[in-house]
């Protein structure tokens, strides 16, 4: 396995890039819908999706070796802008919460419209090649 | 905390698991399954949840500092939905449809599994430690 340092670098800065966008987006979404409901997480994984689908559209699937642009868009910065953890943590608290309804509610809306957006910004990029 | 000071933090945090996640992947490449993004979750899953238990019990002292690096940071940075969602893509877009499935009915119950032993993992640390 080789590394190279400049993928590294496009990765770190996508992924810091992609992480402070994270914040700005949740705290816009929080400040308008509230915290109720983890919405903040659902728009940043389905917006994050729909641009993951437009760049596996327009850059194609990558192979074993992943380009520099792959690396630094992709990898780096829609990789950290979306995120599991908080999905898996929120969900768990709906739960602690007795809100079983918003819990598994939550869980469908992300896996639902998450693999629609990927789809549709795949259509939109001209399909998956 | 100063917002300036909450996205550096959150900014590095990230580049930090974005970096590590990569690395893991290219660790765990040449199967024809995604397990390193899998892995990646579950354990970016089971550490948030546990710093949040732990944080939850320990509200005086320095934990509460370290929660944008942490939480919205490197495990923000180190778990993808994403990535996970083209993967499932690729695989369905190979004709593997089972393995497509497979892949997101085993990532759910790896990332609430990883979530729901995290919490206990952090509870019993914070009441360990008093």
């Amino acid at each position: 396995m080789s590394i190279d340092p400049l993928v590294l670098l496009a990765v770190a800065g996508g992924g810091g890039l992609g992480g402070m966008a994270r914040l700005a987006v949740g705290n816009l979404v929080a400040h308008y819908l509230g915290a109720g409901f983890p919405w903040g997480t659902l728009v940043v994984n389905l917006s994050g999706a729909l641009l993951m689908g437009l760049a596996a559209g327009g850059l194609g699937l990558p192979g074993p070796e992943a380009g520099l642009a792959w690396s630094l868009l992709a990898i780096g910065l829609l990789g950290g802008y979306t995120t599991v953890s908080s999905f898996s943590l929120q969900t768990l608290t709906l739960w602690q919460q007795r809100r079983k309804a918003a819990a598994l509610g939550y869980v469908a809306l992300t896996l639902g419209t998450g693999f629609a957006a990927l789809l549709v910004g795949a259509w939109l990029a001209g399909g998956l090649t | 905390m100063i917002a300036w000071r909450a996205y550096g933090a959150v900014g590095l945090g990230s580049a930090l698991g974005s970096t590590l996640r990569y690395l893991v992947s290219l660790a765990l490449a040449g199967p024809a399954f995604p397990w390193a993004t899998l892995a990646v979750n579950g354990l970016g899953s089971w550490l948030i949840v546990g710093f949040a238990a732990y944080a939850a019990r320990r509200t005086h002292g320095r934990v509460a500092r370290w929660q944008p690096f942490l939480v919205g940071g490197f495990c923000g940075g180190f778990t993808t939905f994403s990535l996970f969602g083209l993967e499932t893509l690729a695989l369905m877009h190979q004709g593997r449809l089972l393995a497509a499935l497979g892949y997101v009915a085993v990532s759910l119950v790896v990332w609430l599994g990883a979530a729901w032993g995290g919490y206990y993992a952090g509870h019993r640390l914070a009441v360990a430690r008093g």
